[in-house]
């Protein structure tokens, strides 16, 4: 007999044919598709109490929902994603005890940076990061350009928030390195290394930043700055894990020929010939990394990151369009200024090792 | 100079492919290269070959490419390794060495140069030079002196501050050469050290070579494709074809006797008069012969004798050795031992042959 009194589901036929009855019957019991409230088409199916004759052009797709109309047994897709939701929530506890203690110390380390990052003095700040950008980059021009950006942030009294963006960048990207390096040196060192990280590379570059942020929320209060912290670091991480790999494996294969021949040990090897001439293409992957650390501090600011991003977020919630715009102007300036630094920082190692 | 043999080298095979034991066994069952390739898809790299290097001496491995002299020269610090066979070095095996002993290798007896030198660009040439003593672990300090002497040596004086990069091909050549001197190694292993340089400055090059040679004595193991380089530094020349050895042996006499028809042509298209000697033509005598137009020493070209002749083959010279005669030489031999005998004068022939 049909689930619904009066009413034909279009894949009853393959559960009758196929002598299933009884077991989508059995399945829920008495109380037939009770799990939750009625789809929109069981509403209408009710009202007009006829059953919803279904023309062969119009047949739905034997999708979870359909089958179960047909039977009870099949569960609906609303119970695969709040399965998925109370299974994630299973394991929580017991991944937040690995989890947790382990991702501390980026808190620890973010709270610190921010914290100093604003409690300098404006007047020992600025000069401090043009002094930075000139020991990198050696130009006296870009030194200027920091002092305008900066000036300029500081001037319309986006001060605090500018050195809150900053502060997360510089220990996201910090972070990012010193993982993604050895990272990348382990997959240019094995192939099947390789054919593991490339695809979690892809997920993690593919995945729209808003989907890992969701499991995360779920694991740590959003309180915790390691929740963006690391919301950052998955989304800036790529590049340099990739570019080492690609760096290391580009390395003229006659030189490393040489080091062989020659009686270099493989870390000898690593720390002599790899990793300096494939430093060019590390510090490409540095500079791509700090540049989607900025990208993904915005959409952090969801989750209580501070910052410029903040700002933004308020143009958007409360339509006020000059902060948005004028937030958004100094997110720019942020970037090209870390962008020039880093570039001029990769043009001195290029110059000091051409091919 | 002594006699012994430093490298020996027996029944070593190379395979290229995915069950080498498998092809081994055809191999050795004869099937040629080209049937192995077609067959079982394996590449044969070397096949049943057997040298002894002398000590102090230059050993010229002669091949046109993919004849297998690179795969060769790389078995010998076993950069690669063979599928079977014997490298013995000193009367060691080194097929048996353990990763220790063959860094050890590698770092103090065994040096090698390279045919795209191979330096690294982010180095400068002094420190290039000093590559095998800083691998040991040894400060900048410490072995500054001994790779200046070396570039000095070398003709490289004063240009130990530049980088790789600032120096000509022919000048990193010499870096790279400084570079094996350095290690202080009995053996030099050099691959195609002079194929990248032009004409001029391998000229230049090899002269530098038999003369460090002479001073050094080194066991040189040098690689080329090219007939006039090898005649021109070989004390013992390997002509190796299709991964095996065609003929081998001491290059004058190669020249005179090739056994085959594949060395024929190859030599049949060289200056004979630059590369011949006069002990290689001349009769081995001690009696005193009446008519001498002069005496020659032993190790005299034929072209230099040519022109103290002025061309006439009437002449006979008396033939020297450490002031001792040691034979006559009739210009009427000498003229007759220019023509390559039983080869084909057609130089096109060598090339299709190759």
């Amino acid at each position: 007999m049909p689930p619904d009194e009066g009413r034909m589901a279009t894949y009853d036929f393959i559960f009758d044919k196929l002598g299933l009855r009884d077991w989508c019957d059995g399945g829920d019991g008495g109380e037939n598709g009770s799990s939750g409230p009625m789809s929109m088409a069981d509403l209408l199916g009710k009202t007009t109490g006829d059953a919803v004759e279904v023309s062969a052009w119009d047949t739905p797709f034997p999708s979870l929902d359909n089958l179960h109309d047909a039977c009870d047994a099949i569960p609906q897709s609303r119970d695969l994603t709040t399965g998925l939701e109370s299974g994630f929530l299973n394991i929580k506890d017991s991944l937040k005890v690995v989890v947790d203690p382990l991702t501390q110390p980026l808190s620890w380390a973010l709270n610190e940076m921010l914290w100093v990052m604003q409690a300098v003095p404006w007047w020992i700040m600025i000069p401090l990061l043009m002094l930075i950008t000139y020991a990198v980059g050696r130009s006296r021009k870009l030194v200027g350009l920091v002092a305008l950006c900066f000036g300029f942030l500081a001037f319309v009294d986006y001060y605090d928030y500018t050195m809150q963006t900053l502060a997360i960048i510089f220990v996201c990207a910090f972070i990012c390195v010193l993982l993604g390096v050895p990272i990348g040196i382990a997959m240019s060192r094995s192939d099947r290394t390789q054919r593991i990280m490339i695809p979690i590379l892809d997920m993690l570059q593919t995945l729209p930043p808003f989907v890992y942020l969701i499991p995360l929320i779920f694991l740590f209060s959003v309180t915790e700055p390691k929740l963006y912290g690391i919301a950052i670091i998955l989304y800036a991480i790529v590049p340099v894990v990739r570019l080492t790999d690609l760096g290391i494996r580009l390395v003229d294969q006659d030189v490393i020929e040489a080091a062989d021949a020659f009686g270099m040990t493989s870390r000898q090897k690593l720390f002599g010939v790899q990793i300096p001439l494939a430093l060019p293409n590390i510090m490409a992957g540095v500079n791509q990394t700090i540049m989607m650390s900025l990208a993904m501090v915005v959409i952090a600011s969801l989750v209580s990151a501070p910052g410029l991003g903040v700002l933004v977020l308020r143009g958007i919630r409360s339509l006020e369009l000059g902060v948005g715009l004028l937030s958004g102007l100094g997110i720019v300036l942020l970037a090209i200024i870390l962008d020039r630094v880093t570039k001029a920082a990769l043009a001195r190692i290029n110059s000091s090792q051409p091919k | 100079m002594s006699d012994d043999i430093k490298i020996k080298i027996r029944n070593l095979y190379k395979i290229f492919g995915n069950d080498p034991e498998m092809a081994l066994e055809h191999v050795k069952n004869g099937m040629g290269k080209t049937d192995l390739l077609a067959e079982h898809n394996h590449v044969l790299g070397l096949n049943d070959i057997n040298v002894d290097m002398p000590a102090g001496k230059t050993t010229v491995i002669m091949g046109l490419s993919g004849s297998g002299k690179s795969t060769l020269i790389r078995h010998l610090n076993r950069l690669i390794d063979p599928t079977a066979g014997e490298v013995l070095v000193d009367g060691d095996d080194i097929l048996s060495y353990s990763d220790k002993q063959l860094r050890d290798l590698r770092q103090h007896r065994m040096s090698m140069v390279f045919q795209k030198f191979a330096l690294f660009p982010h180095r400068t040439v002094l420190e290039n030079t000093g590559l095998a003593p800083s691998i040991e672990g040894k400060s900048k300090k410490k072995y500054e002196d001994e790779a200046r002497k070396w570039l000095a040596r070398v003709g490289l004086e004063g240009q130990g501050e530049q980088y790789p990069h600032q120096l000509s091909g022919g000048m990193q050549q010499r870096v790279g050469i400084a570079r094996a001197l350095t290690s202080n190694s009995d053996i030099m292993l050099m691959d195609e050290a002079f194929s990248a340089l032009d004409p001029l400055i391998r000229t230049d090059m090899q002269n530098l070579l038999i003369e460090l040679q002479a001073e050094l004595q080194k066991t040189v193991v040098f690689i080329t494709h090219d007939l006039d380089e090898s005649l021109k530094l070989a004390d013992h020349l390997v002509i190796l074809k299709d991964g095996f050895i065609v003929q081998q042996g001491e290059p004058q006499h190669i020249l005179l006797n090739p056994c085959d028809p594949y060395i024929e042509d190859f030599v049949s298209d060289i200056n004979r008069a630059r590369v011949l000697r006069v002990r290689s033509v001349m009769r081995k005598t001690t009696e005193e012969m009446g008519e001498i137009s002069g005496e020659v020493d032993h190790d005299d070209n034929l072209e230099s004798l040519i022109e103290r002749s002025g061309g006439d083959t009437t002449n006979r010279y008396r033939v020297m050795k450490d002031g001792k005669q040691v034979g006559i030489l009739e210009m009427t031999d000498l003229v007759r031992s220019l023509v390559p005998q039983g080869g084909s004068s057609d130089p096109e022939a060598a090339r299709r042959a190759g």
